[in-house]
Parts: C-alpha cells; sequence; structure tokens
C-alpha cells in the first residue's frame, strides 16, 4: 500500500515546480499553466487528506476548486487575449504600466 | 500492487510538471499540463477517489487544456522569451529557491501524514460526493453556479469585439 507521505511528498514537487513556473517564465499562457498546476497539486494533497481521514469533505472542495479554476481559466484566458489584441504581446514583461 | 500503478503515474505527473514550466513553445506546455493531469487521475483513482478522477478528466483534460489550446492558436504568439533575461543568474537563482521551498513544504505537509485505513464500500463514488455536495454543501454548490454565471458574462464581455465606428475604446 503506497503510504499518505508519497503522494504529499508529489503534491509538494507539483506545487513547487508550479511556483517556480510562475516566478520564472515570462509568458502569460504559461505562466497561467503554472497556476493550474500549483491547483492541481492542491487538489491531490485535498484527495489524499480525504482519503487519511476517510472523509469526503476533501473530495467536495477538490469540486469547489476544479469550479472556481475552470471560471479563473475563461476570465484570465479573456483577459489575455484582450491585452494581446491591444498591445500584440503576451510577455508579461511588457505590460508593466502599472509599475512604480 | 498500488506502487505498481503509482509510480509510474508519479512519475509522468514530475516530467509532466517540469515540461510545462521548462517548454519553449505554449503549446507543449499544454500537452505537458495534459499529461500532468492524466496522471493525477490516475492516482486519484488509486486513492478511493473515483468521482474526482472522472472530473479530473473531463473537465480539465476535456474543457480547460482544450481552452487553452483554441487560446494559444487564436493568438498565434510571439513568444518574446528570445529577450534578455532582466535579472542576473535568474534560473540558479530560482533553482536554488525552489529547493529551499520544496524543502519547507515537505517539512510541513509530511508531519501531517498518517496511515491509510481501510477505504469503507462505496467512499468517493458520484453517489457519495453527489449526496455531500447537495445536503452539507447546498450554498456553496449554489454560490458555484452563480460564480459560473459570472465566469460566462465576463468572458462574453471581454471577448466581443468593439463597436464599429468608435474607434479606440
Amino acid at each position: 500500500m503506497v503510504p499518505a507521505t508519497a503522494y504529499l511528498a508529489l503534491s509538494a514537487v507539483l506545487f513547487t515546480l508550479g511556483a517556480a513556473g510562475v516566478l520564472v517564465r515570462r509568458n502569460a499562457l504559461i505562466v497561467f499553466m503554472s497556476v493550474e498546476l500549483m491547483l492541481n497539486a492542491v487538489n491531490l494533497a485535498f484527495v489524499t487528506f480525504a482519503r487519511q481521514h476517510l472523509s469526503i469533505d476533501g473530495q467536495v472542495i477538490v469540486f469547489f476548486v476544479l469550479v472556481v479554476a475552470a471560471v479563473e481559466v475563461v476570465v484570465g484566458l479573456a483577459l489575455i487575449g484582450e491585452i494581446f489584441r491591444s498591445r500584440e504581446t503576451v510577455d508579461i514583461d511588457d505590460v508593466d504600466l502599472l509599475r512604480g | 500492487m498500488e506502487w505498481a500503478v503509482f509510480l509510474p503515474a508519479a512519475a509522468l505527473a514530475v516530467a509532466g510538471g517540469v515540461g510545462v514550466v521548462a517548454a519553449r513553445q505554449p503549446v507543449h506546455s499544454a500537452i505537458a499540463l495534459l499529461i500532468v493531469l492524466a496522471a493525477l487521475a490516475v492516482t486519484y483513482l488509486v486513492l478511493a477517489a473515483q468521482f474526482v478522477a472522472v472530473l479530473q478528466v473531463i473537465i480539465y483534460a476535456g474543457a480547460i487544456v482544450v481552452l487553452f489550446l483554441f487560446v494559444i492558436m487564436l493568438l498565434n504568439v510571439r513568444s518574446g522569451e528570445d529577450l534578455p533575461v532582466k535579472l542576473p543568474r535568474q534560473a540558479a537563482v530560482a533553482a536554488v529557491a525552489a529547493g529551499v521551498y520544496l524543502t519547507a513544504l515537505l517539512v510541513a505537509v509530511l508531519g501531517a501524514a498518517r496511515p491509510f485505513p481501510p477505504a469503507p464500500d462505496g467512499f468517493g463514488t458520484a453517489q457519495a460526493v453527489g449526496a455531500a455536495l447537495l445536503a452539507d454543501y447546498l450554498l456553496p454548490f449554489e454560490l458555484a453556479a452563480v460564480i459560473m454565471l459570472v465566469g460566462i458574462v465576463a468572458a462574453v464581455l471581454l471577448g466581443r469585439r468593439p463597436p464599429a465606428g468608435r474607434g479606440d475604446r
């Protein structure tokens, strides 16, 4: 039987990869996919703890994370499309009008 | 037996995660993300979460990644990542910071791990999750519908063409 530590370690590795991607990559689309990676790592941790405590609540929360992720992707991609239409770029370094 | 399923899935997930972050083309990132999502669906099955595994495949792999692929195709993106990096030695610093962060995360999360009790019959089925959703989580469930409606309205509003003749907005 695979112990909980294995799942949690996998979750931590995926979350770290996603966080590194958000901070290092400059293509807004890839930054966005890295956010999805982090959300998935958190989902894995939720499912693991649901199994560990035999509580269905963890799996219900994964459902809500899925809903919010789907809406976030729709709105975020629409925003990226709008930025691309007006500025012809998806490089986040080029979108720095608010930089102090 | 479970290891024989978990280990390939975990290896695929980590490889896909590296692919998402490291790929030069957004399309390759999207395909790598698809691999991660499929591998995680397999681990959900091992974790007695069959309904979540199905949701993962339908919503994430079926809808979200397809949306990403559509936007990538529509935008015909010039990646722009061949420009010089503004921060010196960014990759090395990122690797070190990621290592420190991963260590902290592992220390925090592995302390909470306990042995799995045997799962009862029917744990994680659509019936069990649905009963919890419509009984204990009814209000959040309805609010999720409102959030989705907001998302639809926002996507339509953001995605429409600017009215003709008005020039710039």
